[in-house]
């Protein structure tokens, strides 16, 4: 029997997987162009012109022409600013769980120390609870925390302790170092400990083996990690959600307070630049390391 | 203490550890354990908590209401037990739905010639990329009275000369399903995948020669193979299916109350919560329950081939 003979349902059935994998996504970016406002049905692109013409609820010219949606889209200080804190979170996450978690990799694939099986047990609880329970948890400490600090230390006004910037990142770096630390596990698994072992026998201690022979032989599970950090940090809406505070909105908390409310093809235009960018930067940074290796 | 830190390797192992457990005592163990403590205190009337110890939050989960508007002491009342209900019945669903649409892609891919494989699996990664809140507006669009759908359903209806009512699809059980699949379907691909990519090409051979046809070969052999790959993404599925309450929010409206509904709103509207912090933790230990079981009975292939 030939292995790789597949049957015609399984032909069909893989289509239609990947045709309801991606309809809902090339209708969304499609409706990003859309010609009206209230994003009903798609009717047609908008044209290049001087100023916005509008007609009833078409937009029919604009200097943007069919990038109108876009345009507007920089003009809307909360979505920029909900921009810039999504990055700093996840840029500043990333970074940090990276290094933390690449070291708890070591630690655990290397050493021998007391509390290793309850780093161990800690590591895989955030995988097996739901994201909701982590959140709620991580609010009520802050909470009680902050009220309590706030009534000893006297504070008042703007110099309270509130949730923030601070505390979402603070709770993105907690969630994301246990996926770093099992992807780097994974990698240092992967080459014989007896590497180190010659680098040592040969005169190298600890730190210049890691510099010298560990680091560079796990630097692809590094950065795998820290891609998996970032999408994850970009990605995180229910723990963003409990714990962010005035000021820090981010875009998935924004997009998600503007539909319950309306659908606007803003929404729609800062999901295609969305798309496109995390696409180009995968991308990227998969061709970067197949050259690598 | 330098010195010792250069020659004690255990030493060496719990300083790189150190900033970790900081991180998961800090903000997973503490918090859980304040959760706990939380959940059998008490609202006080201006929605802060005061420290108890009760059952009250936990019995109210169960149907044992206090305060009843028919003026008893203690009443029965269904609606959380309902709520429980229909989260876990709607996990369950879920996740057969996506079994059911991710093992023939991840079968298609696994048996696709190797160098074929990663740009397949890319392409199911894709989709992951744009945000959580991003896809369920997709859906949003695609369901809604005015929607996509109803737009190519009375076109077809008009095609073929039938009367058509635009139908009601976005705020119903069956949005929030589909919103579920499509959330977190890919989960389900790349384990079964994984799985699948790893069976030795001599056993079918071997099945073969032994004079199985093509579908016995795969009750046989490839099925029970696969069963660790649907073992670890009904983990991936279930688990997080239990707790959103985007989707059903987004595509369900006031209809589809889940568990995470519950529990967002007991911090957010009601500003109970005592009342919340129990609902998440009996979230966490019936999922907990679940998995747990459920890696028991199906961690061996072999179990499901016999029956």
């Amino acid at each position: 029997m030939n292995p790789y003979q597949r049957s015609w349902i399984v032909r069909v059935a893989t289509a239609l997987v990947y045709f309801f994998l991606y309809a809902p996504i090339v209708v969304l970016i499609l409706f990003a162009f859309n010609a009206s406002r209230t994003n009903i049905t798609f009717q047609g692109f908008i044209l290049y012109g001087e100023k916005v013409v509008m007609e009833g609820s078409l937009v029919r010219a604009s200097p943007c022409g069919p990038f109108h949606w876009f345009c507007d889209l920089a003009r809307n200080r909360e979505i920029m600013h909900a921009a810039r804190n999504t990055l700093t979170i996840a840029f500043t996450s990333t970074l940090l769980s990276t290094i933390i978690g690449t070291m708890a990799a070591l630690a655990l694939q290397r050493y021998e120390f007391r509390l290793k099986t309850f780093s161990q047990i800690s590591l895989y609880i955030p995988i097996v609870i739901p994201e909701i329970v982590m959140g709620i948890g991580i609010l009520v400490l802050f909470t009680q925390l902050f009220s309590l600090l706030n009534t000893a230390l006297g504070l008042t006004g703007d110099a309270r302790l509130s949730l923030g910037l601070g505390t979402v990142t603070a709770s993105h770096i907690a969630f994301s170092i246990p996926f770093v630390t099992l992807v780097v596990q994974a990698r240092l698994h992967g080459f014989e400990k007896s590497y180190e072992e010659a680098a040592m026998d040969l005169g190298a201690n600890e730190w210049v083996t890691f510099w010298r022979v560990t680091f560079p032989m796990i630097l692809p599970g590094v950065l795998s990690g820290a891609m998996l950090a970032f999408t994850l940090s970009l990605d995180d809406f229910v723990i963003t959600f409990f714990t962010t505070g005035p000021g820090a909105t981010t875009l998935p908390i924004y997009v998600y307070g503007l539909l319950r409310r309306i659908i606007t093809p803003q929404v729609n235009a800062l999901s295609a630049l969305w798309v496109s960018i995390v696409f180009i930067l995968v991308f990227g940074i998969q061709r970067l390391q197949n050259r690598q290796t | 203490m330098l010195r010792r830190l250069r020659e004690d390797r255990s030493l060496q192992g719990l300083v790189l550890i150190l900033p970790t457990l900081v991180f998961m005592v800090g903000l997973l163990i503490i918090p859980l354990m304040l959760t706990l403590v939380v959940s059998f205190g008490r609202r006080a009337p201006d929605g802060s908590v005061i420290y108890t110890f009760t059952l009250d939050n936990y019995l109210r989960l169960l149907g044992y209401e206090r305060n009843c508007p028919s003026g008893a002491e203690v009443c029965f009342n269904p609606l959380y037990l309902q709520i429980l209900w229909r989260s876990i019945s709607l996990a369950f669903n879920t996740t057969v739905l996506v079994i059911l649409l991710a093992y023939p892609l991840a079968y298609y891919i696994a048996r696709a010639p190797s160098r074929w494989r990663t740009p397949l699996l890319f392409l199911v990664l894709v989709p992951m990329w744009t945000n959580f809140v991003i896809r369920v507006y997709a859906w949003m669009m695609l369901l809604r009275k005015e929607g996509v759908l109803n737009l190519i359903l009375g076109w077809l209806a008009n095609l073929f000369h039938i009367p058509f009512q635009p139908l009601e699809m976005l705020y119903t059980p069956g949005a929030v399903l589909v919103g579920m699949v499509y959330e977190f379907l890919p989960f389900m691909i790349l384990p079964i995948y994984t799985s699948l990519e790893k069976i030795d090409l001599s056993m079918y051979e071997a099945a073969a020669d032994l004079g199985a046809n093509p579908w016995r070969t795969f009750l046989r052999v490839t099925l029970p193979l696969s069963v660790p790959g649907m073992v670890a993404g009904t983990i991936l599925v279930f688990v997080p299916v239990m707790g959103t309450f985007v989707v059903s929010d987004l595509l369900g409206g006031r209809q589809v109350v889940l568990v995470g509904n519950l529990i967002q709103r007991q911090f957010l509207d009601a500003r109970d919560a005592a009342f919340g912090s129990a609902a998440s933790l009996v979230l966490m230990v019936l999922t907990l329950i679940v998995t747990y079981f459920y890696t028991r009975k199906f961690g061996f292939g072999e179990e499901i081939v016999a029956a």
